[in-house]
């Protein structure tokens, strides 16, 4: 899923500050998991808001909708009806819904509620950790599906460095070396052998390095 | 035993099922305070429902802060179903304490009601 952490509510009231009629969507998809942009944190947030223009005696009307998912328009569509009531859009939903909402409702302001961090997966309650960085050329089959671009903190492609100690990496004592990791598990599959082979040089432009990138399908699109 | 007729009881079947939400929407609608009586710690008949409810009642301290209503008017206690007299201490302390910060800031300034 896609992670985020909430915004601190500061920051949001600052944003916020010249609102008469807000509206706060929320997405029932990967935040919701990461319980940073959910119908629940929706009414919190809400509820807090609320409450301080209240206290500020500043009347703001503060209006709650989630939505199935805000990066398809057709769940986008379904609060056409109720734009037009607002001055401003708060999106609870990652860097991917808050833009497309701000590409459907152009005339209208539209602002992050949450800080969308990774591609990751639930550790435990409360933890959250990433494993995919979208690279554009998995590689997982030759390392033992374990991500040297997510979680090596050099995206080394034939490590380890000299900075692995205890199987942690040097720059967190918390952060597991993807390359020890790597190693443990081709150890454990009896691949230790692929671990030999040298790793050629990855084609960083199917990366980030490449510019924004789009998939088209013509197999399938209409 | 004997306690203020300040407080009113919602009855939940465990603490766990107090949602921040809940706290936040009393506040919302005008309470001076709130606070959430659960088991003993490590007696929960669900493991963990009362160390939900406290880590629950500890972000809506935070948010109360910050939206300046004040943390002070939510706290959580724990005890036994035996400890009536604690009950009644506790509710004693409870509206010393509320009574002290004095009515919820938000009241009177209720532009609209909560929905």
């Amino acid at each position: 899923m896609i992670v985020a952490s909430k915004k601190p509510i500061e920051e949001i009231i600052q944003s916020v500050q010249g609102s008469k009629r807000l509206l706060i969507v929320g997405c029932n998809e990967c935040v919701t998991v990461c319980e940073a942009g959910g119908k629940k944190e929706v009414g919190i947030l809400a509820s807090a808001l609320r409450m301080y223009f209240m206290n500020q005696g500043k009347e703001m009307t503060i209006d709650e909708v989630t939505l199935e998912r805000q990066c398809d328009k057709e769940y986008l569509e379904e609060i056409k009806h109720m734009v037009p009531n607002y001055d401003t859009i708060l999106s609870l939903a990652c860097g991917v819904g808050v833009q497309f909402m701000a590409e459907m409702y152009k005339d209208k302001p539209v602002l992050p509620g949450v800080n969308t961090t990774f591609m990751g997966a639930t550790l435990e309650r409360g933890v959250w950790g990433e494993r995919c960085a979208g690279c554009g050329q998995c590689i997982l089959a030759k390392t033992a599906a374990v991500c040297p671009v997510a979680r090596c903190a050099k995206r080394l492609f034939n490590g380890p460095c000299g900075g692995s100690t205890k199987g942690k990496c040097e720059i967190n004592p918390n952060t597991d070396c993807a390359w020890q990791l790597i190693i443990d598990r081709l150890k454990a599959l009896g691949r230790l052998d692929d671990y030999d082979e040298l790793m050629p040089i990855k084609d960083w432009s199917k990366d980030r390095a490449g510019g924004p990138r789009i998939v088209v399908r013509e197999d399938i699109r209409l | 035993m004997q306690y203020p007729p300040t407080i009113r009881i919602i009855r939940v079947p465990c603490t766990g099922k107090v949602d921040l939400l809940h706290i936040l929407r009393c506040f919302e609608k005008g309470a001076d305070g709130v606070y959430v009586v659960g088991c003993m710690e490590g007696d929960c008949r669900f493991k963990t429902g009362n160390l939900r409810a406290k880590k629950r009642v500890y972000q809506a301290k935070e948010i109360l802060e910050k939206v300046g209503v004040g943390g002070d008017r939510v706290e959580m206690f724990n005890l036994s179903s035996g400890e009536g007299p604690k009950f009644a201490q506790i509710a004693t302390e409870m509206t010393q304490r509320i009574k002290a910060l004095g009515p919820n800031p938000i009241k009177g300034k209720l532009i609209k009601k909560a929905a």
